[in-house]
């Protein structure tokens, strides 16, 4: 999940679509971010690379609509309905989740044993 | 006719003993042997005329043959080839025979004559005689008679002549000139003012206030002149430079010449006419000495204040052993520059120790020694240094241990010093703690236990002898024995028991090489140094100049670059500017 600057980013992602919650007169997601371009990559417990200032779930509530939805603590989520989430400070971040019209958000999560799990299949094929 | 047969008889026998020898022998040997026998077999030689005698063969070569005979086989004067072709046959038997050789001993050579003189000079062979000395047992190694003087005594006599430098006169010739030309120009504005009192008085305007105002100046200026003369010039000369001091010369010259046309004025328009204006008289001598004054400001700025303000940084490298150190100088000449050195030499530089220059001869001489060559040709002589380069060359490519030695003889004479170095410490320290300072209120002790009371010198030599053996042994181990006295120690350890230095102040003079200051004599003359340089020395110092400073035995050469020029620029920053953030990991939840 490193990055060389200058170069397009490639990952394996998986799709999460998750559904807001109303709570009161809140919209809740059920989980909760970390990092940020503004944040210091060092203490980010769930990055491999410690310069990477994506954005990473911390946590995620238990029966929330993320865990129904598939989202795992430790993701690093690359898009949120379109809009990119790897260079965005982390107020940003929270402004792209938590926008009052949007009741669905479309994430686009990548998490390591995603990477792991399309290689061991690969390798099961031989090249062409 | 019985004569003539026994003759023939001999000549036969001696055929007979010819015929008895190896067969493996040349032809030529043969007709040699033959040729020598004399006139007996002349008659019955037919064919070509009996060779001329051939060469000797060359002493090494003689050696050789007892193993390569077979190479003669070709060497048939008495063919009937022609000379030219024999000679090309000789080259290539040679040639083939080199080749032979050194297939035979294992080793890429080429033919070399053994060096005639030794390889390692005169120098390294005493080196040698002291590393003999190091050990526990002195054994004193003399290399002459009793009533020749050994080389070493030699140089330290011709030493000791150079050191001593009797007094040259011509040192004094610059200061006293200057000196008499300083006096003429101070005593002339009071003779400016004297002569026409003394010689026209009567004529003279009378003149009141005006003039006692400038008399009281015109004292006080000259007084401020003689102090500051005294302050600035009247020095001793601390060197003697081999070329005459520019700007000192241009300054005694304006001087010079200053006074002189102020005479020269004063001459023809006072002392001729009889001038009568007197007050116009003393303010002609209240200007000269401001312009005195005025000159001894120019001759300050030349002399001392110009060279102030550092611009050249000089590199000084003793060839000897490499010490080197930086400087920083002003605008100088190259001469008054090396002066400037040799006064931070005497106090910066560790003191020169020849004993401690070369690698152990143990090390060096293994190169030589393991590499046989032979010359075949004599007349090499005039292919030296090729045969030098070849030499060199082959050596390079020899592999090469001697640096293995190196390390390992450095490590154990560091090994050495420092055990040395620990007992010297422990000996000092135990030494003195035997005696201690009496104080005046101290009574002297109950009659029953007398304590005998010692000047310094005493104390020192009853507190020496523990120390001795362990100092001795320290000292020739660091090679530092010729520069430390036996006296010299004992002035020092009474110089620190008076002043209460502790042990360790006491063995700073041993442990380290101190600068050569600390190791002169008082009773020097003078050091004898040359001045190497390409250029003039009276010229300026500027860039990638060289000199170097020469004495008997090792030199400094001094090298010369520009200090750079500094571009200094201005950051401004408001103290209001500094402000702080946490870094952190914040978490939202959505």
């Amino acid at each position: 999940m490193s990055f060389i600057p200058g170069q397009p980013v490639t990952a394996v992602v998986q799709r999460v679509e998750i559904q807001k919650l109303c709570e009161g007169d809140h919209l809740i997601l059920g989980f909760s971010i970390g990092g940020g371009m503004d944040q210091d990559p060092v203490q980010n417990p769930y990055s491999e690379d410690k310069t990477d200032k994506g954005i990473y779930v911390t946590r995620v509530t238990p029966q929330g609509p993320a865990e129904k939805a598939g989202l795992m603590m430790g993701d690093k989520i690359m898009q949120v309905n379109g809009w990119d989430m790897t260079m965005v400070t982390h107020d940003q971040a929270r402004k792209r989740l938590t926008k009052k019209k949007e009741d669905v958000v479309r994430l686009l999560v990548t998490r390591k044993s995603l990477e792991e799990a399309v290689k061991h299949s690969m390798c099961g094929y031989p090249k062409q | 006719m019985v004569a003539s047969r026994a003759s023939k008889i001999d000549s036969l026998r001696s055929t007979v003993d010819l015929l008895k020898l190896p067969l493996v022998l040349s032809t030529r040997s043969i007709s040699e042997r033959k040729s020598q026998l004399g006139g007996g077999g002349g008659a019955r030689k037919a064919g070509p005329p009996p060779p001329p005698p051939p060469p000797p063969p060359p002493p090494p070569a003689t050696r050789d043959n007892m193993d390569n005979e077979s190479q003669y086989s070709g060497y048939s004067y008495k063919s009937s080839h022609s000379r030219t072709s024999r000679k090309h046959r000789d080259r290539r038997e040679r040639h083939r025979s080199k080749s032979r050789d050194s297939s035979s001993r294992g080793d890429k050579s080429v033919t070399i004559q053994a060096p005639g003189e030794p390889l390692l000079d005169a120098e390294s062979t005493r080196g040698d005689d002291r590393d003999d000395n190091w050990g526990e047992t002195t054994t004193v190694v003399t290399g002459t008679s009793v009533d020749s003087v050994s080389n070493e005594d030699l140089t330290r006599v011709s030493k000791d002549l150079e050191e001593s430098v009797p007094l040259r006169c011509t040192r004094f010739a610059g200061p006293v000139l200057g000196g008499c030309l300083s006096l003429f120009a101070l005593l002339t504005p009071l003779a400016f003012l004297v002569l026409p009192q003394a010689l026209w008085r009567e004529a003279l305007d009378p003149c009141g206030t005006p003039c006692e105002g400038l008399y009281v100046s015109l004292a006080f200026k000259l007084l401020v002149l003689l102090i500051s003369s005294w302050a600035l010039f009247l020095r001793p000369a601390r060197s003697a430079l081999p070329r005459f001091f520019v700007f000192r010369c241009l300054l005694m010259v304006l001087v010079f010449l200053f006074v002189a046309s102020y005479w020269l004025f004063y001459g023809v328009r006072v002392l001729e006419p009889r001038e009568r204006d007197y007050r116009g008289i003393v303010e002609y001598a209240a200007s000269l000495v401001d312009a005195l004054l005025f000159i001894q400001y120019l001759a300050l700025v030349l002399l001392e204040v110009r060279h102030l303000q550092p611009a050249f940084c000089l590199k000084v490298v003793r060839s000897t052993d490499g010490v080197s150190r930086f400087y920083n100088v002003g605008h100088l000449s190259i001469q008054r520059a090396s002066v400037w050195v040799l006064d931070h030499y005497y106090t910066d530089f560790p003191v020169y120790n020849p004993a401690l220059l070369n690698l152990p001869k143990s090390i060096l001489s293994k190169k030589m020694t393991g590499f046989k060559v032979y010359s075949l040709d004599e007349s090499s002589t005039n292919n030296s240094t090729g045969q030098s380069r070849a030499m060199i060359a082959a050596a390079a490519r020899r592999r090469d241990n001697s640096h293995n030695e190196f390390y390992y003889e450095e490590a154990e004479m560091d090994r050495r010093v420092r055990k040395r170095k620990a007992r010297l410490v422990v000996a000092v320290e135990e030494a003195f703690t035997h005696i201690k300072r009496l104080h005046d209120d101290e009574v002297a002790a109950s009659p029953k236990h007398p304590r005998e009371v010692m000047d310094p010198r005493e104390a020192a030599q009853a507190i020496f002898a523990p120390m001795a053996r362990a100092m001795q042994k320290y000292l020739r181990t660091t090679r530092q024995q010729p520069f430390h006295s036996m006296e010299s120690i004992l002035s020092h350890l009474q110089f620190c028991i008076t002043h209460n230095m502790s042990p360790k102040a006491f063995l700073e003079r041993y442990l380290s090489p101190g600068p050569t200051m600390q190791y002169q004599r008082e009773s020097d003359r003078g050091r004898q140094w040359t001045l190497v340089s390409e250029e003039p020395v009276t010229s300026a110092l500027r860039q990638s100049l060289v000199f170097s400073l020469r004495r008997l035995d090792f030199a400094l050469v001094v090298t010369v670059t520009p200090l750079p020029f500094l571009r200094i620029g201005e950051e401004f920053i408001d103290p209001k500017s500094h402000k702080f953030v946490m870094r952190l990991q914040s978490e939202t939840s959505v």
